[in-house]
C-alpha cells in the first residue's frame, strides 16, 4: 500500500499538464498526502469537478493503494 | 454495483435531509476525515443521520460508484452530493456550506 509523492505528481501532470503542484507527505508514511493543485482546467469547475478531475487522473488509486490526499484546488 | 445496492443508497439519502456516509459513528468515529465532517455537522446543529459504512461492505464500495467519489466520508444533503471531507470544511470556512442549507431549507445553528 501506499504510493510515492513522485508517482502522484507524475500521474496528476499526465493528466493536467500545467499543474502547479505542492505535495506533502503528512505521516511520512506514503499514505497521507496533502495537495494543493493549481491549474487553468478548474476554471469555471465547481470543488467537486475539480477534484474529480484530480481522482480521475490518480487513476482509481485514490481511495485504493492511496489512502488519504487532502485536496486544495484552484484556478491558476 | 448491483440493484439491491443501489436502491439501498437511494433510501438512506431520501431517508433524512441530511445524511453523513463515513467510517465509524459521530460518537466514536474511525478516521478522522470522518470525524471533521460530523463535527462540523455538530457545531453547526443539524440533525443528521449516519451511514457507518464499515458496518456494510456493499454500502462501502456501492457510495463511491453511485457519487462517482472515490473516497469516505460524503455528505448528502436532500438529495444532492455536496462533497467530501476538504469541501465540507472549505465550503463551512466560508460560509458556503451554511448558504447551500438556507437554500434548502435545512436548519441549523450557527455557534
Amino acid at each position: 500500500m501506499g504510493l510515492k509523492l513522485e508517482e502522484i505528481k507524475v500521474l496528476i501532470k499526465e493528466s493536467i499538464p500545467d499543474a502547479d503542484i505542492s505535495i506533502e507527505d503528512l505521516a511520512g508514511d506514503e499514505n497521507h498526502y496533502s495537495a494543493t493543485i493549481k491549474s487553468k482546467i478548474f476554471a469555471g469547475k465547481t470543488k467537486i469537478e475539480q477534484h474529480k478531475l484530480v481522482y480521475k487522473a490518480l487513476k482509481g488509486k485514490m481511495g485504493n493503494e492511496l489512502h488519504a490526499l487532502a485536496l486544495n484546488t484552484m484556478e491558476s | 454495483m448491483d440493484q439491491n445496492t443501489n436502491t439501498k443508497i437511494k433510501n438512506l439519502i431520501e431517508k433524512s435531509d441530511v445524511c453523513l456516509f463515513m467510517k465509524g459513528t459521530p460518537e466514536v468515529p474511525q478516521c478522522g476525515f470522518s470525524l471533521a465532517v460530523a463535527n462540523v455537522l455538530k457545531h453547526l446543529s443539524i440533525k443528521f443521520n449516519s451511514v457507518n459504512v464499515l458496518e456494510d461492505v456493499e454500502v462501502r464500495d456501492g457510495i463511491k460508484k453511485f457519487s462517482d467519489w472515490p473516497t469516505i466520508p460524503q455528505l448528502y444533503v436532500k438529495g444532492e452530493f455536496i462533497g467530501g471531507c476538504d469541501i465540507i470544511k472549505e465550503m463551512f470556512e466560508k460560509g458556503e456550506l451554511q448558504t447551500k442549507l438556507k437554500e434548502k431549507n435545512v436548519s441549523y445553528k450557527e455557534n
